[in-house]
C-alpha cells in the first residue's frame, strides 16, 4: 500500500461516488434508451468502485460481473431487438399518473427505511475473504436463500423459453 | 522496483498524495508500455507466422526481414482520412474504440510478471480478470450501435451471444483452479503451480476449455463470426477507419497478449520453472511462455476455418459447458481425496480424454450435431 492510502481512498471515494450520482442521473434523464443503458453500466461500475475503496474487492468483483456484465449485456440485447419500439420517442408514455405514484411509495419507503435504519459503523475496512469462508457462508450458512434464489432464476428461465416458444414449431430449433 | 525506488527517495520530500500519484502513475505507464509494445511485435509475429504456415514470406519489405512492417502500418493507418458516416452516434461512435481498449489493459494490471511484481496484487485477480473479461463486450456494442449499419448492428448482437455463451465455460474451467488452490490470488495460483506442478497437466480439460472459450471471447479467426468478413463486411467496426480503425486492431492484439499473459499465469505455471533453469530471471520466464503462447494462437488462427454462429453456440452449451460441469465435480473429489500431484495428473488426462471422446460421440449418435441437421436431413428426406 501506497504511504498515503488514506488520501487516497477518500479521493477516490468522492470520485467514485460522483460518478455514480450523475450516471444514474443520466440513466433516468436522457431520452436516448441505449446511451442511458450505457450510463447504467457506467453507475454499476461506480458502484463496484465504491465496495473496491470497502476492501470489499469480492463484492466489487461480482457487481462488475453479475450487473456490469451480465444483467447490463441482457438490457442493451432487449434494447438492440426492440430498437423499433423504443427510437420511438416511446419514453414519455401514457401512464405518468401512475409511475408518478409508484415513485412517490417507493421514495417513501426508502426514506422510512433510511431513517429507521440502526447505521452500525464499522471499524473500518472490511477483511479479506478467502474462497472457503464465501462458499462456507453461501452453501452452509445461507444455503436456503441461495437454493431459493436459483429456484427463483430456474423459474425465470423456464417462462422465458415458454414465451418465446412459437407454438406449432416444436421441432425445429431456434 | 520503481515504486519501491520512489517511495524511498521522495519520501518527506514531497507530499504523500503526489508519491501516491506517481506510484500509480509509474506502474500503470510501464504495463501500458509493455503491451504497447507487445502488439507491435505481435502483429509482426502474426503476418511472418502466418505467412510462413501458408508457405509464403510474410512481411519482408519494410526493414530487416520485414520488422519495420507495424510500425508502417501504423503511420499508414494514422494518415488516413478519419471518415464519420452519416448518421452515426457520434459520441458513442467516437468513444467505442477507446473504451474498446480499457478491458485489454485492465487484464494486464494483475497478472504477476514476477515474484510480486503484479501492478495490483489484488485477493480476487481471478474473478477481477473474469469481471474485466465480462466488460470487454461492453465497447462492441457501442461500436456496432453507433455506426448506424445494419452489419455493424448483426456483428455487435453476435458478439453478445457469443460472449454470453463462452463467458460461462470460461468461469467454470477457473473454478477448478481456485477449488485446488484454495484461493483467487493470482500469485497464490503461480506459488502453488510452482509447489504443485502447472495446472496444464493437472487439469487439462480445465486448460483445454479455458483455451477454446477465451480464444472465442477474443474474437479470432477460428471464432470471429461477429466480423466475419464473408458475412457481416467487418462486423462491428465495418464503419470505422484511420485512426479509429487502428484502435480496434491494436486493442485485438493486446487482448490477444492479455490472455496469452492470462494463460501462463494460470495454467503454465507463471513465472515458475524447474529447478534447473533458475538462473534465467523469472520475468523473462514469463515473457517467453506469454509469446509462445502467443504462437499458438496465431497456429489456431492459421490452420482452422471459420465456424458458424451456429456451430458456435453449439459448441459452447452442447460442449463446454457440460464439459467444464464435470470438470468441477472431478476436481472437487479430487481435491478431497489429496492425492498425490502424478496421480491426479494421469487420472485427470485419461478422464479427459475419455470424457471428450465419448460426450463428442454421444452428441453425434442422437445426431444432434448442428452439421447433420443442416447438410444431411434435406439430402435423407428426398
Amino acid at each position: 500500500m501506497p504511504p498515503s492510502a488514506d488520501f487516497g481512498l477518500t479521493l477516490s471515494f468522492y470520485g467514485l461516488a460522483t460518478l455514480t450520482v450523475v450516471s444514474a442521473l443520466m440513466v433516468v434523464s436522457l431520452r436516448n434508451i441505449f446511451h442511458a443503458g450505457l450510463f447504467l453500466v457506467l453507475a454499476f461500475i461506480g458502484v463496484a468502485g465504491i465496495y473496491l475503496t470497502l476492501n470489499a474487492a469480492f463484492m466489487a468483483a461480482v457487481q462488475v460481473l453479475v450487473y456490469g456484465g451480465a444483467i447490463a449485456v441482457m438490457m442493451l440485447f432487449a434494447i438492440f431487438l426492440t430498437r423499433n419500439a423504443m427510437t420511438q420517442g416511446n419514453l414519455s408514455g401514457r401512464f405518468q399518473a401512475p409511475a408518478m405514484l409508484a415513485a412517490l411509495l417507493i421514495g417513501v419507503l426508502f426514506s422510512y427505511a433510511f431513517l429507521m435504519a440502526n447505521w452500525a459503523s464499522g471499524k473500518g475496512a472490511a477483511e479479506y475473504l478467502p474462497p472457503e469462508q464465501v462458499a462456507d457462508a453461501l452453501f452452509n450458512q445461507f444455503v436456503f436463500p441461495f437454493e431459493l434464489a436459483s429456484i427463483m432464476l430456474l423459474i425465470a428461465m423456464i417462462g422465458a423459453i415458454v414465451l418465446a416458444r412459437t407454438p406449432g414449431r416444436e421441432t425445429e430449433d431456434a | 522496483m520503481i515504486n519501491q525506488f520512489i517511495i524511498d527517495t521522495f519520501a518527506g520530500v514531497l507530499p504523500e498524495w503526489l508519491i501516491a500519484l506517481m506510484t500509480g502513475v509509474t506502474g500503470a505507464v510501464g504495463v501500458l508500455l509493455f503491451a504497447l509494445s507487445c502488439a507491435l511485435a505481435a502483429i509482426w509475429i502474426e503476418r511472418k507466422l502466418i505467412g510462413r504456415m501458408q508457405i509464403r514470406y510474410g512481411p519482408n519489405r519494410v526493414g530487416p526481414k520485414g520488422l519495420l512492417q507495424p510500425i508502417a502500418d501504423a503511420i499508414k493507418v494514422i494518415g488516413k482520412e478519419a471518415i464519420t458516416p452519416f448518421g452515426v452516434d457520434k459520441v458513442v461512435y467516437a468513444a467505442a474504440p477507446l473504451v474498446i481498449f480499457i478491458p485489454a489493459l485492465l487484464t494486464f494490471a494483475v497478472v504477476p510478471f514476477a515474484p510480486g511484481a503484479a501492478l495490483l496484487n489484488v485477493d480476487i485477480g481471478v474473478l477481477f480478470v473474469v469481471a474485466v473479461g465480462a466488460l470487454g463486450v461492453m465497447p462492441i456494442f457501442m461500436a456496432g450501435w453507433a455506426s448506424n449499419n445494419k452489419y455493424s448492428l448483426m456483428g455487435a448482437m453476435r458478439a453478445i451471444a457469443q460472449t454470453v455463451s463462452y463467458e460461462i465455460p470460461l468461469v467454470l474451467s477457473l473454478v477448478g483452479l481456485v477449488l485446488m488452490a484454495g484461493s483467487f490470488k493470482m500469485e497464490d495460483l503461480v506459488l502453488y503451480q510452482i509447489e504443485n506442478g502447472w495446472f496444464l497437466l493437472l487439469q487439462p480439460l480445465a486448460a483445454l476449455i479455458f483455451f477454446i472459450a477465451a480464444s472465442a471471447e477474443l474474437n479470432r479467426t477460428p471464432t470471429d463470426i461477429m466480423e466475419g468478413e464473408s458475412e457481416l463486411a467487418a462486423g462491428y467496426h465495418t464503419e470505422y477507419s484511420g485512426f479509429k480503425f487502428s484502435l480496434f486492431y491494436a486493442t485485438e492484439y493486446t487482448h490477444v497478449f492479455a490472455v496469452s499473459a492470462l494463460i501462463s499465469t494460470l495454467f503454465l505455471g507463471g513465472w515458475g520453472t524447474g529447478p534447473v533453469l533458475d538462473q534465467v530471471p523469472a520475468i523473462i520466464w514469463f515473457i517467453a511462455k506469454t509469446y509462445l503462447l502467443f504462437c499458438v494462437f496465431v497456429w489456431t488462427r492459421a490452420t482452422l476455418p471459420r465456424l458458424r454462429i451456429d456451430q458456435l453456440m453449439a459448441f459452447a452449451w452442447k460442449f463446454l459447458l457440460p464439459l467444464s460441469l464435470v470438470n468441477i465435480m472431478l476436481v472437487a473429489v479430487l481435491v478431497e481425496l489429496n492425492l498425490p500431484g502424478i496421480v491426479v495428473f494421469a487420472v485427470n488426462a485419461v478422464l479427459a480424454v475419455v470424457l471428450i471422446k465419448g460426450w463428442a460421440g454421444l452428441l453425434s449418435a442422437r445426431g444432434a450435431t448442428v452439421e447433420q441437421r443442416v447438410y444431411i436431413r434435406p439430402a435423407a428426406a428426398q
